[in-house]
């Protein structure tokens, strides 16, 4: 075997044809040490974690651990990519494991975009640290100091010595080592995953049916509930009779929840809960209910009143957010002034898989969980809380998620799954029906923003008031909550990019009387539909190509700052010299997008093309929309074109993705959804009353270019959303000459 | 009462209430939960399976209307996972979320059956019933498309 002396771990195992082993690998680095070398390396230690992500095992095995929930958008592929770049381990030999909640692993919210943009560092040094630990354990053993190791294929090696040893043998050594809480990150050019269209770890068990989601998990013992609750949200219940529901054969029991408190938060919203051996039995059950209810404060919500009330409030004196320089004048200084309302309704999230968990207490008293949250942490808080024990005694286990858009970051029905379960002593799962998640969700609010601007003789705009109303996450979380605030001003209002000498930008009061929660891109849908929208009108005023006027209205590349106009601004939680509000970002996007849709050519008859462009979650998308519209008067879109800025990207293919996925959401934004109520009940309930975009009306093709860019990773489930509707309807224009600026376009019988 | 049938191959008696629909005796009963509840009223196809061939709707169908029937379902459709459409569905990377892939696939391998070759407005008329509300719907064309050319 001497010829083996200075052969590498993979050429060792090509000419043996030897799959890896823990046995091959002992056998190679022994006999290529020789009897002069430094001995074996032991394998005493059965695996080591350099630190919460990373687990090596002596079989060779890195085990990930993925503390973010996987919704579709492909962090569960993403996130191992980076760490077994940093790594430079073998893609074949990673084992990935979902993370149970816990606040060791830092923030597990999946939400806002946020898994790579916030975590890229923290997830390089997690595979930068194993690394070294790994070099750090190799060169101890062969007497080398470690700068002259290296980390290649899953292995460490010595180069002037030839010396190797793969990740497995080396986990005892390491065991003995403290690990680096810092390591150097590789060069870009040095990425073997990132940057790479990885394919999707979990595609064989996704097309197979062996995915396991928070409605599949089965425990022995366990009963299935189904809850009625009240029509109104923060209603109560004033008489019961669940006689005929216990006589449903496979019925258990019938347990009512606690009423509602005020504000909701994640916490269960009350009703009564029909507990069965079988779903179906469980269902058949609360079918056979009979509850009078108290529809509460919120009894009397109606929208055509609610509109009504929020068209008032948004053109009455705001309060203003943001000034620059001096609007009043200016509109009177002006050649002429336009103005506009933009109106979108509430709508729901609707993810395929609705709210489901599972929930069994322990015998110490704690409580076990399973669920499709895109939070564990506030899992565990609300459990805890809920069952008035500690959070360190609930443990959440995370499925896969059937899509979540932010509904699944509330964990209101993990919590009744987790009421249920010690009231009854058994394993419960609580399954939403359909009509469950359309009328009782968190609700992306319904919006009217009132738009102004002051043009000059060439139709330049010279000024520009907006004002955003709509009612408030906060209200969900404070209930003297009155209108827009915080973070939500930051989502498509303050980072205005326009180069306008005089802006004022306000907010306007409006109560909540649903609970009002986040939905992909969150503020930033309406937001962007009001400005891209009014953008687009000031083009046509002005007599201009709408991309020319909106490259013109950027202005020269510049980085912008809402303080300078006296704003509050949080960008998304990074500083804007990281992650600046950059024109010339836009600018490049913009003409990319109309390059690729052939922006300005000749078009068929009753076709148009829209541009829209917008900032959110640290990245910039332009969206191109062709779309035709028949002689009924019915919108076809054909194709959509979409550029992205994200900064750094991971996998682009599942970047892609994400844009494709948003082009269809948004389209569903623009044409479909609305959720209205009347006595402070949803009206809707499934998707024939809230409709969502189907085969027949996806586009022909959506094209997505990728911005190369070595910026620091912006976000990318959201931000393809809030450019799609308004793309949409200034396309329609454009095909029509006829102006729509309220949502959705069914309700103008254009679908 | 006890309903018989065909599931995947095997034969299965479920003692079961006949109006039960087929979906959560599948799931509930039988353990199979491949097959997804997205509506409970026949809009959205996540539920579908195969019964003597034919997509049927599992959420609406009562298990009764199963009774002497071949049921297949998503983990029934090929032994190793490798149906040429579950094979083009992995290559093109289709799943986002996966959830409504089940019955996407039911559907498109009951396209491709009867249809070998479909153009795309064949696809879009047999797959109006499914929605993925991840938006995969481009891919998912482009993936029927690829099946149906058989491997590259």
């Amino acid at each position: 075997m001497s010829d083996l002396r200075h052969i590498s771990r993979r050429e060792f195992l090509k000419r043996t044809g030897q799959a890896s082993g823990g046995l091959v690998l002992a056998l190679s680095f022994t006999t290529a040490c020789g009897p002069a070398g430094p001995g074996p390396l032991s394998k005493g230690a059965a695996s080591v974690a350099p630190n919460v992500y990373v687990n090596v095992r002596n079989d060779g095995v890195v085990e990930i651990i993925c503390h973010r929930s996987e919704m579709g958008q492909g962090i569960r592929t993403c996130l191992p990519q980076i760490i077994a770049d940093e790594m430079d381990a073998d893609w074949n030999q990673i084992e990935l494991i979902q993370a149970i909640g816990d606040a060791k692993y830092g923030d597990q919210n999946t939400d806002g975009s946020t898994s790579i943009r916030n975590q890229f560092d923290l997830l390089r040094n997690a595979g930068a640290t194993a690394r070294e630990m790994l070099i750090a354990a190799a060169a101890a053993h062969w007497g080398v100091p470690a700068e002259d190791c290296v980390a290649r294929e899953h292995a460490v090696h010595h180069e002037a010595s030839r010396e190797s040893a793969g990740f497995g043998e080396l986990v005892d050594a390491a065991s003995k080592l403290e690990a680096p809480t810092e390591a150097p990150f590789k060069s870009r050019a040095d990425y073997r995953y990132i940057g790479k269209s990885m394919d999707t770890i979990d595609g064989f068990a996704l097309t197979t049916g062996q995915a396991i989601y928070g409605i599949d998990t089965v425990l022995p013992n366990m009963l299935y509930a189904s809850i009625e609750r009240c029509p109104a949200f923060g209603g109560t219940i004033v008489s019961l009779d669940d006689s005929a529901a216990k006589a449903v054969a496979g019925v258990v029991d019938v347990i009512r929840l606690p009423d509602p408190t005020s504000p909701p938060v994640f916490n269960m919203q009350g009703g009564v809960a029909v507990l069965a051996s079988n779903s179906w039995a469980a269902q058949q059950g609360r079918e056979a209910l009979k509850i009078e209810w108290d529809r509460g404060a919120n009894g009397a919500h109606e929208s055509a009143t609610y509109r009504d009330a929020l068209l008032e409030s948004v053109t009455s004196d705001g309060n203003p957010v943001l000034t620059r320089g001096d609007v009043a004048a200016a509109f009177e200084a002006a050649n002429s002034v336009h103005d506009a309302i933009y109106y979108a309704p509430y709508l729901s999230q609707a993810p395929m898989e609705p709210p489901a968990a599972i929930a069994q207490m322990t015998e110490d008293g704690g409580c076990e969980a399973w669920a499709c949250t895109q939070n564990p942490q506030a899992a565990q808080d609300t459990v805890a809380s809920t069952l008035g024990v500690d959070k360190q005694e609930v443990k959440v286990h995370v499925t896969l998620l059937g899509g979540g858009f932010g509904r699944k970051s509330k964990p209101d029905f993990i919590a009744e799954a987790a009421w249920l379960a010690r009231e009854t002593g058994r394993p419960v799962k609580v399954t939403w029906t359909r009509e469950d998640d359309i009328r009782h969700g968190y609700f992306h609010s319904v919006s009217a923003q009132y738009l102004k601007a002051g043009l000059d003789a060439d139709g330049n705009a010279t000024s520009w008031l907006q004002r955003s109303c709509f009612p408030s996450i906060m209200s969900t979380f404070d209930p003297a909550a009155t209108g827009p605030g915080g973070f939500e001003l930051d989502l498509g209002l303050i980072d205005n990019p326009y180069d306008i000498a005089n802006m004022q930008l306000e907010t306007a009061d409006a109560k909540a009387h649903l609970r009002i929660g986040w939905l992909r891109s969150v503020c930033n849908v309406f937001h962007a539909f009001a400005v891209c929208g009014f953008v687009d009108e000031l083009a046509y005023l002005a007599g201009q190509d709408p991309k020319g006027h909106l490259l013109k209205l950027l202005g020269k590349p510049r980085q912008i700052d809402p303080a300078d106009d006296g704003a509050k601004y949080t960008n998304y939680g990074h500083p804007l010299e990281k992650h600046p509000i950059d024109t010339g970002r836009y600018a490049a996007v913009i003409e990319k997008v109309a390059e690729m849709a052939g922006w300005g050519r000749v078009l068929p008859e009753r076709h148009g093309l829209g541009i829209a462009v917008h900032r959110s979650f640290l990245s910039i998308v332009a969206c191109v929309v062709e779309l035709s519209v028949d002689e009924a008067g019915r919108i076809k879109v054909h194709e959509v074109w979409m550029a992205i800025d994200a900064g750094t990207t991971i996998n682009p293919d599942r970047v892609i993705s994400q844009m494709e996925g948003a082009a269809i959401f948004g389209m569903s934004i623009a044409l479909h959804g609305e959720i209205t109520a009347k006595d402070g009940a949803v009206i809707q309930g499934n998707y024939d009353t809230y409709p969502v975009v189907r085969m027949s009306e996806a586009p022909d093709a959506i094209h997505v270019h990728i911005m190369q860019s070595t910026a620091p990773p912006g976000g990318v489930g959201e931000p393809g959303v809030p450019p799609v509707a308004p793309a949409i309807v200034n396309a329609y224009y454009a095909a029509t000459g006829k102006r729509i600026r309220e949502l959705p376009l069914r309700n103008a019988g254009l679908t | 009462m006890a309903i018989e049938l065909t599931l995947n191959g095997e034969s299965l008696s479920l003692d079961v209430e006949p109006d039960m629909p087929l979906l959560w005796a599948i799931r509930d009963l039988a353990g199979l939960t491949g097959t997804k509840f997205g509506c409970g009223k026949a809009l959205c196809g996540a539920c579908n399976v195969h019964m003597d061939g034919q997509v049927v709707r599992s959420c609406v169908l009562p298990v009764s209307a199963a009774a002497g029937r071949k049921v297949t379902t998503i983990e029934g459709l090929a032994k190793e996972g490798n149906h040429p459409v579950q094979v083009a569905w992995r290559e093109l990377n289709v799943a986002q979320c996966g959830y409504c892939q089940s019955g996407q696939i039911m559907s498109a391998v009951a396209l491709l059956e009867r249809n070998p070759n479909p153009s795309n407005d064949d696809i879009d008329a047999a797959m109006s019933g499914n929605i993925c509300r991840c938006g995969t719907y481009t891919r998912i064309r482009e993936a029927i498309h690829r099946a149906a050319e058989g491997p590259s």
